[in-house]
């Protein structure tokens, strides 16, 4: 099998191209390395739609972001992915600082965002009572939305694979050779994956893909963002999405609601040596703590209930780097993607696609593409009545797993079953909410491994967390 | 809709004697909830014994423990719904119910709120570190060892000496593996001294007090933890740091009541017990809700659970049959040196004697506890010590309690 396309990484940005890319007659596969698609940035990040406001203008930052708000609308309500129109504000404490926050309205102006204003601290509580009483100003914009970037990732992986793409999990690139022209790749199991083009939305790891193909042309700086997730008993406490001004001291922390209903604080901004290893540091965690109550002083940090780090992949220049590469013919890298990629998926999903076109790969339309995706969240947005019909259709929708995030059999069964289907414990996790709330997976977490030795047929000792060398148990006693 | 006189939500020995109770005080229609599908709640993974010695007057394991309030709980015509987990409750009391046979909605006259509590996770630690496999709650890896038969490792360490991580510590011995170390940020046990004895010296395992797990190490599965003693404002101190290599580390870091269907009533929670505030029946300021067990207070012993559940379940029956007229209200509050004190509410006009149950703030030697009203003591009790892992009882006189007005409080007197 000779695949038109090779997409190296299962993020969002692998996730959505592959989408794209289903909309024509191409052969596509999706190599990921994981045990899971979005395990690296797409995992941990601050999900939200950014209004645009902030790239410079003229960058492919800044087109991608202005193009990727509606286009992140429209792709997540056809994939049935939560999404919520739910503003943003960016906040300044001083005199120098409302400079920052018109600089950033004029620079909005430039990038044609719409709806943006700038408010007295006053005017923005009337808005958001719980911000600081500290706050001069404000830069509200309205356009500004949240997603949940790993459902995001899964619908857009599970949307592509429905419309034909194949993943191959556990397939990290060891070898990459060119063989008449096409490329041979290899993973480190020994497995071959045959290719046309190789399209590199490796992530932090993209500088690695593409050194494999021979070219050297940028070096991924992996920059570590550390998080507190709280209670949902937090999650009404701002309806915005709070940002501070960006100022000498560093970028500033947001505090948001999450789609789920939780609140997100975060993230810190440090380089880390290994994007592999996402630690959470007490440093991290003071500053978070510490910053976070200085925009949204009533914060109950006591109800944290994880924290976490998420590793976004920059490079020097500060933009992103999306085109053919120059040393290796038919790569194309789309790399150094931190923010606002999230917001710019879908954007940078259709740019490849043009750039694909141009440079001569006959792009005809898959008649048979369906862009909608069967809503997998459907039963919990039910009403009480329509569940009960479904129920006594379905009985193991009446049997609660999870009980703080009321996640029922039906639904973690589902996701074990449905493209791309969760292969362990985090992936059932991040597709259901189940081990997510409060108690963390203390309760539901047995009966979750039941369910998946049973769905992946496999005996509870090979039941992992997160893939090879993450099992849960050691054996039977 | 279907109608009970009393909804008992939870199974568990709070739930159970609770139930029994009602019944046995006349009220006969009643249904108990429970999310598993069988009775007994987490007393079923609770195999070790130790259960049953002040209300039964034997040693029982939890599950026999169980199958005593299960056994009388099938005697009676009480109606049992198995994995039938109640979604919501209102102040009107009706009660919704998602099960295997639909989403279904009760009508109760009374309800009994008996949900347990949950273990707190690492996540409300906030530990440093990654995030690998092998990290447990310590009543996790009770289930997964005790009910599925699973080993959960090899070399384990244990953060915290509340009585799961004491009884999961002597355990995971049992089965082989090796304890390194249990560590208690405290510098004291918040454990029955029973179980440091049983569990931990009997086994030569190590008790760290003042001592914490400062980062968690390992990308796959756990490969190891650093620990560190903290200071008096228990934060870690640097050069106490010390790396242990293991594979497993079970939290026994407290225990939350699940309180989330009371709230949903709209019953405030009090931030010293995490718990409803109740009257000497047990009844929540809603009236004809009723909670027992660890979904009020965290309990030491599943005796005390049973004969508070009792107190709920008489008063939930008296509540149905229009006895509850006592109207003189008055607070109860913990003071010196005392944590927190329940009931908090008393009727003074009750008629019988209450018993005032609490926690201390700290261990203590020799005190005389003491519960006054105004400066006028009403009740006292000599204790040779206490310590916050232990619950505390002194009961007060009918006759007492009925010329109290004011506030009842509750504290600790030093004795020489």
């Amino acid at each position: 099998m000779i695949y038109d396309v090779a997409i190296v990484g299962g993020g969002v940005i692998g996730g959505m191209v592959a989408r794209e890319l289903t909309k024509y007659n191409l052969s596509l596969c999706i190599l990921e390395k994981e045990n899971d698609v979005a395990c690296g940035a797409s995992k941990a990040n601050s999900g939200i739609v950014h209004g645009g406001y902030d790239p410079e203008p003229d960058t492919l930052k800044a087109k991608m972001n202005t193009l990727g708000v509606e286009k992140l609308f429209a792709t997540a309500k056809q994939l049935h992915v939560p999404i919520l129109r739910n503003g943003s504000m960016v906040c300044a404490f001083s005199a120098e600082e409302d400079k920052t926050v018109q600089e950033l309205y004029e620079r909005g102006l430039k990038n044609n965002i719409p709806n943006m204003k700038t408010l007295t601290g006053d005017e923005a509580r009337e808005i958001e009572p719980n911000l600081s009483g500290e706050i001069a100003s404000v830069l509200w914009v309205r356009n500004a939305g949240i997603v949940c970037p790993y459902d995001l990732t899964i619908a857009a992986v599970g949307n592509a694979m429905d419309n034909g793409a194949k993943l191959f999990l556990n397939f990290a690139l060891a070898k990459v050779e060119k063989e008449n022209g096409l490329f041979q790749v290899t993973s480190a199991n020994g497995e071959t994956v045959t290719a046309n083009y190789l399209i590199n939305c490796a992530g932090c790891g993209s500088d690695k893909v593409a050194k494999l193909c021979g070219d050297d042309s940028f070096t991924i700086i992996p920059r570590g963002g550390e998080y507190l997730l709280l209670d949902k008993t937090e999650g009404q406490r701002v309806s915005h999405t709070i940002f501070q001004c960006p100022s000498k001291e560093g970028k500033g922390i947001l505090v948001s609601p999450t789609v789920d209903g939780n609140l997100l604080t975060g993230p810190t901004a440090g380089v880390v040596a290994d994007p592999e290893e996402k630690a959470i540091t007490q440093a991290g965690i003071d500053m978070v703590t510490k910053l976070s109550a200085k925009s949204v002083p009533s914060v109950q940090l006591r109800n944290v209930i994880t924290s976490f780090t998420g590793v976004r992949s920059s490079e020097k220049n500060g933009d992103f780097i999306i085109g053919f590469s120059e040393k290796c013919e038919n790569l194309l890298n789309v790399a150094a993607i931190d923010s606002p990629g999230l917001t710019a998926c879908v954007a940078i999903a259709e740019y490849v696609a043009e750039l694909l076109k141009n440079a001569g790969v006959e792009l005809s339309e898959n008649k048979t593409f369906n862009g909608n995706r069967e809503n997998p969240h459907a039963f919990r947005s039910m009403t009480d009545e329509e569940k009960d019909a479904y129920i006594k259709q379905h009985p193991e929708y009446g049997k609660i797993v999870c009980r703080c995030e009321g996640v029922s059999e039906g639904e973690i069964r589902y996701a074990l079953r449905t493209n791309p289907p969760a292969r362990d414990m985090d992936g059932v996790k991040r597709r259901t909410r189940s081990g997510m709330g409060r108690c963390q997976g203390g309760f539901c977490g047995p009966y979750v491994m039941k369910l998946i030795a049973e769905e992946l047929g496999i005996a509870k000792e090979e039941v992992t967390k997160n893939g090879a060398g993450s099992h849960m148990v050691i054996g039977k006693l | 809709m279907t109608q009970y006189d009393i909804i008992v939500i939870g199974g568990g020995p709070a739930g159970m004697a609770a139930a029994v109770a009602a019944y046995d005080s006349g009220v006969k229609n009643i249904a108990v909830l429970d999310r598993e599908e069988d009775l007994g709640g987490i007393l079923r993974q609770c195999i070790h014994n130790g259960f049953g010695l002040h209300k039964l007057g034997e040693e029982l394991t939890g599950p026999e423990y169980a199958a005593r309030y299960a056994q009388q709980v099938a005697e009676r015509n009480i109606k049992v719904y198995y994995e039938a987990a109640v979604t919501n409750v209102t102040a009107d009391k009706i009660v919704t119910v998602q099960s295997r046979e639909g989403l279904l909605k009760f009508q109760a006259k009374a309800v009994i709120l008996a949900m347990g509590c949950r273990e707190r996770s690492r996540g409300a630690l906030n530990i440093c570190g990654t995030r690998p496999a092998g990290i447990y709650s310590a009543g996790t890896a009770q289930k997964l060892i005790n009910c599925e038969g699973y080993m959960v490792g090899k070399r384990a360490v244990i953060l915290g000496s509340g009585d799961i991580g004491l009884i999961m510590a002597r355990r995971l011995s049992l089965e082989g593996a090796k304890v390194e170390a249990v560590c208690e940020l405290m510098p004291y046990s918040g454990g029955l001294t029973r179980n440091i004895v049983q569990c931990l010296e009997d086994f030569d395992i190590p008790l760290y007090l003042s001592t914490t797990v400062a980062e968690i190490h390992g990308k796959g599965r756990l490969e190891g933890v650093t620990i560190a003693r903290v200071d008096a404002n228990r934060r870690v101190m640097e050069e106490t740091k010390r790396y242990i290599p293991c594979d497993t580390l079970l939290l026994s870091v407290g225990l939350i009541p699940e309180n989330e269907l009371t709230k949903c009533a709209g019953i405030a929670i009090s931030a010293l017990t995490n718990g409803a505030e109740v009257d000497e029946n047990r009844q929540t300021k809603v009236p004809g809700i009723f909670a027992c067990g660890n979904v009020l207070h965290v309990h030491d012993l599943v005796d005390y659970v049973s004969d508070e559940a009792e107190i709920a379940g008489c008063g939930a029956a008296a509540f149905v049959k229009g006895e509850l007229n006592a109207n003189k209200t008055i607070s109860v509050r913990a003071e010196g040196g005392v944590r927190y004190v329940l009931p908090q509410m008393v009727h003074t006009d009750c008629g019988h004697d209450v018993s005032l149950f609490m926690r201390v703030a700290a261990p203590t030697g020799k005190v005389r506890l003491v519960v006054k009203i105004g400066d006028a003591v009403i009740a006292k009790a000599v204790k040779l010590k206490t310590a916050p892992g232990e619950m505390e009882k002194i009961t007060v006189k009918a006759d007492k309690l009925a010329a109290c007005t004011g506030t009842i409080t509750v504290c600790l007197e030093e004795m020489a």
